[in-house]
């Protein structure tokens, strides 16, 4: 077993060597411009890039006529949500989304409220789901979009996409799915969801980074304004020579999710049923947060009562992982994703986010589960809270002081 | 973000981790920051009947480098009359520690925990003599 040991595959993955061995030729000697329409160079390439739209397609059940290319899929939602707002305007200047939503969706959202647009944000229970009947009950006459993640980020719940997809189109609204962190762990298509735009993203599914697409439904055809200006391509939905290795490994990987999907994500449940186990039944006062039962098979995002997070991230320096608490990001504020689940800022600061991925083994779970029920007790026996709470001390009945 | 090398060795090999009894009178507590923060700490001195640190002891709730200021400060105060132990600024902790901007907090709070143990010390004392002037 190599050391440090990488389970934080919810922020990127990493590339499988059979991905690489496809897109080798595409940064060496097929480096030609899918766009140069009069040589083999630029035919190579744009056979390359056809190829590709067809496994992505695939892996979501569209065509690869509805795939467009993007840089990512934080530029795949921006074009989604503020094309969509742009051309459809005369539909009306409301939408609406959920708290949890990555902060490409929500920060995007602000930014179309800056101009003119209305947006809900709906409040997840406290399993970290929404339901169809709460984004019914938000629609109205004026709602033009409804955006909503296929698997949150953090603590991996899965939302019922295709209920809700439901609802959207009987009231007649646009349907764009996040589903960055879902495709190719849970079973998703286009059509199951009704989805009219998807957003997804290469480097989440072990391939290349700076590469995403946006699913543009074309039957019936569903219209956005581009927020790039150039060349026209992807027919003028996003200008930009098309990156082809990034492409080409995307496609691939897409493909070996998609052929993969089953295997893995029972191999990936089983690993993280294992994690869980290991560490519940022999730490007391832990805390899973977010619904086990509609989750990602990799993700365990779990609270340890009384030991900070990232004082545990620092213990467990052999092993890349992420947490909830302030300390690790750059504002000083606990995970809003979190907070939304009604989950206290004390608990939120405990929280430890695990995702198992593809290249992690059974050898890498039970070392990282003993490391941290190790490292928890020696932090318990060094946190004042623990040993308050061990003397039967409620800490809610202290009087801390308010600053931060 | 990078811990510096005191940082690690401190969190790493905390020195003074424990509790004194917070009931005797020549024990001064000082428990400080909130669990909602993300950082606590609690230290203890035990002071003698000439002023003098005999003893300090923490414990923290928290990231390396506050878990490391308070480990360095029980280290400083030992030997240190409580009124020179009330001089101590966060900065000498931050500088000694090399602690980025966003960790000052971290030495502002250990430098609160002094000062609330020996204010507490302080307070103890001086219901011990009210009594005894009685």
């Amino acid at each position: 077993m190599k050391l440090p040991i990488f389970m934080d595959n919810h922020s990127t993955t990493p590339l499988d060597p059979r991905v690489l061995e496809k897109m080798m030729p595409y940064l060496t000697t097929e480096f030609g411009n899918a766009a140069s329409r009069n040589h083999a160079f630029g035919w190579h390439a744009e056979e390359a890039s056809e190829r590709a739209r067809g496994q992505v397609g695939q892996l979501i059940g569209a065509s690869g006529k509805e795939i467009v290319w993007t840089s990512g899929a934080t530029e795949s939602i921006n074009l989604a949500l503020k094309g969509a707002a742009e051309f459809y305007v005369d539909k009306g200047r409301h939408i609406v989304t959920v708290q949890t939503e990555h902060k490409a969706v929500l920060d995007t959202c602000k930014r179309l409220e800056k101009e003119g647009y209305e947006v809900t944000y709906l409040p997840v229970d406290k399993e970290g789901r929404i339901s169809a009947a709460q984004v019914a009950a938000a629609m109205k006459p004026g709602t033009l979009l409804v955006s909503v993640m296929l698997a949150n980020n953090e603590v991996g719940v899965v939302h019922p996409v295709e209920e809700i997809g439901q609802v959207v189109k009987e009231k007649g609204a646009i349907f764009h799915v996040d589903a960055v962190q879902g495709v190719g762990k849970v079973p998703f298509s286009v059509d199951d969801a009704k989805a009219d735009l998807v957003s997804l993203s290469g480097h989440k599914i072990y391939g290349p980074k700076g590469v995403g697409a946006l699913y543009v439904r074309r039957k019936p055809r569903v219209r956005i304004s581009p927020i790039i200006d150039g060349g026209g391509h992807e027919r003028g939905m996003r200008s930009g020579t098309l990156n082809v290795p990034g492409i080409v490994g995307f496609g691939e990987a897409a493909e070996l999710a998609r052929l993969e999907f089953k295997e893995e994500s029972a191999r990936l449940l089983r690993l993280r049923s294992r994690l869980h186990e290991r560490i519940s039944s022999r730490l007391p006062e832990t805390y899973i947060n977010g619904s086990l039962e509609h989750r990602l098979p990799g993700n365990l995002n779990i609270s340890f009562a009384y030991v900070e997070g990232e004082g545990l991230l620092m213990a467990l320096k052999d092993v890349a992982v992420s947490s909830g608490s302030a300390c690790t990001s750059a504002s000083l504020e606990p995970s809003y994703v979190l907070r939304a689940l009604g989950i206290g800022e004390e608990l939120a600061h405990t929280s430890i986010r695990f995702g198992i991925g593809r290249f992690n083994t059974e050898e890498e779970v039970d070392y990282v589960a003993d490391l941290v029920v190790g490292k928890v007790q020696r932090l318990r026996e060094l946190s004042p809270l623990w040993e308050m709470a061990q003397e039967g001390i409620d800490l809610k009945s202290i009087n801390w002081a308010q600053a931060h | 973000m990078a811990y510096s090398e005191k940082v690690i060795d401190h969190y790493e090999n905390p020195r003074n981790v424990g509790s004194l009894d917070k009931n005797s009178p020549d024990v001064g507590t000082g428990l400080v920051g909130a669990p909602a923060c993300g950082d606590v700490m609690k230290l203890q001195l035990r002071v003698n009947d000439e002023g003098v640190i005999q003893e300090a002891k923490f414990k923290t709730f928290g990231c390396g480098s506050a878990i490391a200021s308070s480990s360095l400060v029980t280290e400083w105060v030992k030997g240190m009359t409580i009124d020179q132990a009330a001089q101590l600024r966060n900065t000498k902790i931050a500088e000694e520690l090399n602690l980025p901007p966003v960790k000052i907090h971290c030495s502002v709070l250990a430098e609160d925990a002094i000062k609330a143990a020996i204010a507490d010390y302080k307070a103890k004392r001086a219901a011990r003599e009210a009594a005894a002037a009685e």
